[in-house]
């Protein structure tokens, strides 16, 4: 496999003309033959994708799959050992390319909610009023306006989790990555953090490439539903979600067609989940 | 139950909170001590050429404050005090983080500074009196480095633990590195820098004490010295009460200047 430079493409002049544009929009994010090894260990093998603008993109897969490397790949946190991507960014816009909400605690514990929430945009340096009006949306989006001036360790992990959901939306990327967000939470929490995630999300429709452990989850957020092998983490089956928008988690949940979709993803996911553990008891011999 | 609810208010009279009662310990145990020397000296049971009576030093310490002899002796040394703090406690800020931060820098300057830590500070003092002679300049250099040490390490040392995922958070909200150092390293290294402050805040006190032993002609250092050679002893209680008195009131204002700049921690 020959190693290739990443390309990250401001994409518009590639669109023809508007007769068919809506045909061939350009997909958010194209990720092409991406491999990514440590060592001799291959964490992520030759994995291509597409996921169009606006869609909501999950991947499920056994613990250590090499999820989360290639979502840090994606970040520009790692680089690839080969393969490309490319992520199609608003032509002439100030918006950052993508915002991660990482796996696990990731607030500024000397830092203020509001502070954390701001994080990106004062980065960028936007104008105060634009921070104060953006901030002051997602927090109240998220609820958490009267804990503004509160720091992190005050807060309980529900909380936190939606500060960093605040600070990766008040950023306004053009794609948001979210590396399991809600695993640490209780069932309860779960389920407010996703309709909460749900609502805020449709207010722009950003696409999103979403990580999770969760079944159900995949099939209550997602449009598309990336199942990925045990190690080495490839492609192993694409499922798309029939269910229309805005959704109702509650009322999803009780569909027969629900059940059955989050049966055949189990069923498929089992596999890999038990060749995953089989390797982990070799390796433990 | 009756009787638990009986019992509860005379037993909350007799008991109070463990802050409370160590407050108090705290304050009594100096106190009885003081009484318990002056004592021992008005009955002669400890030689009194060595060891004063409490209230004999007071006296000491009452005239040298009317001459005014004592406050200038004092704001001499703080004023050295404060200047060695600032020109080795900044750099030493700057250059621990830096060194925390970029790992070239940390592989050419760790060695120098691992290699010259144990170097008992005090024994550079006729150095310093070489290089800078027998003014100003060789004090402030003997507090800064007393002062730099413990700060440079604790700051290096607090950038190395911040957690990486902040660094990733930085990262990807491509933070320049002017931020990543404003915001992630220097604020995340904090409570460890802090404690190098205390460390070096300490260490800065013993060597102007020390330095001012020799070749001064002002400061609290050259005070206990003097009074050795003259051997009024009372006066050597003074200068070294008022050391420590500088010492305590310094770890105060720490302790309150921690909470403001680390409000963060539990
Ligand atoms: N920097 C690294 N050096 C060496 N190995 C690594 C590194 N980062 C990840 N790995 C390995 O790559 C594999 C995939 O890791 P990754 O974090 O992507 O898994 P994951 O699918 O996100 O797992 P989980 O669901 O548990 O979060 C793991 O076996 C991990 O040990
Ligand atoms: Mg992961």
């Amino acid at each position: 496999m020959s190693t290739t430079l990443v390309t990250k493409t401001a994409d518009t002049t590639a669109t023809p003309p508007a007769a068919d544009a809506k045909a061939v929009l350009p997909p958010a994010i194209r990720i092409q033959n991406i491999s990514k090894v440590f060592g001799d260990f291959v964490a992520v093998d030759n994995v291509t994708l597409d996921i169009a603008a606006g869609e909501f993109f999950m991947i499920v897969g056994p613990s250590g799959c090499g999820k989360t490397t290639l979502l840090r790949i994606l970040a520009g946190l790692e680089k690839p050992s080969s393969g490309s991507y490319s992520i199609t960014t608003t032509p002439g816009s100030q918006r950052p390319e993508n915002s991660m909400v990482f796996q696990g605690d990731s607030l500024f514990p000397w830092m203020t909610v509001w502070e954390n929430a701001a994080y990106g945009l004062k980065m960028r340096q936007a104008p105060a009023a634009h921070i104060k009006e953006v901030v002051g949306h997602y927090l109240d989006r998220t609820g958490l306006t009267r804990f503004a001036k509160s720091y992190p360790h005050q807060l309980s992990g529900g909380m936190r989790q939606r500060v960093s959901i605040a600070r990766a939306f008040a950023n306004d990327p053009e794609i948001l990555l979210m590396d399991e967000p809600f695993s640490a939470l209780d069932a309860q929490n779960k389920l407010l953090l996703q309709e909460e995630l749900l609502r805020i999300w449709e207010e722009h429709k950003k696409t999103v490439l979403f990580i999770t452990h969760s079944v159900d989850e995949a099939v209550i957020l997602g449009d598309r539903i990336m199942i990925s092998t045990a190690q080495p983490g490839r492609v192993k089956t694409m499922v798309k979600v029939p269910f229309g928008r805005p959704r109702n988690v509650m009322e999803l949940q009780r569909e027969p067609a629900f059940g059955n979709l989050v049966h055949e993803i189990w069923t498929s996911l089992r596999e890999e989940v038990d060749r995953a553990r089989a390797q982990i008891e070799m390796a433990g011999k | 139950m009756s009787e638990i609810a009986a019992t509860q208010p005379q037993t909350k009279r007799w008991t109070m909170s463990e802050a409370a009662r160590d407050r108090l310990i705290n304050f009594v145990s100096p106190i009885a001590l003081l009484l318990l020397w002056e004592v021992l000296a008005r009955v002669h049971l400890i030689d009194t050429r060595f060891f004063p009576a409490p209230s004999s030093i007071l006296q000491t310490l009452v005239a040298m404050l009317e001459t005014g002899e004592l406050q200038r002796h004092t704001l001499t040394s703080m004023r050295r005090l404060a200047i060695g703090m600032v020109v080795g406690g900044v750099p030493a800020l700057v250059i621990g983080v830096t060194m925390g931060l970029n790992s070239v820098l940390r592989a050419a300057v760790d060695p120098l500074i691992s290699a010259t830590y144990p170097i008992p500070k005090s024994s550079i003092l006729p150095l310093a009196l070489l290089v800078f002679g027998l003014g100003e300049s060789s004090k402030i250099f003997m507090v800064a480095i007393g002062v730099f040490y413990p700060i440079a390490m604790n700051a290096m040392t607090g950038v190395r633990e911040i957690n990486k995922i902040y660094l990733d958070v930085g990262h990807n909200f491509k933070a320049s590195r002017w931020n990543v150092f404003r915001t992630i390293a220097l604020p995340g290294a904090m409570p460890m820098i802090m404690t190098g402050v205390k460390l070096g805040v300490g260490m800065g006190l013993v060597l102007i004490a020390i330095s001012e032993m020799v070749g001064a002609k002002s400061g609290l250092g050259y005070l206990v010295w003097n009074a050795w050679e003259t051997f009024s002893v009372d006066q050597m209680y003074v200068g070294l009460f008022v050391i420590a008195l500088i010492g305590f009131v310094l770890t105060l204002i720490l302790n309150e200047i921690e909470k403001f700049v680390v409000p963060w921690k539990r």
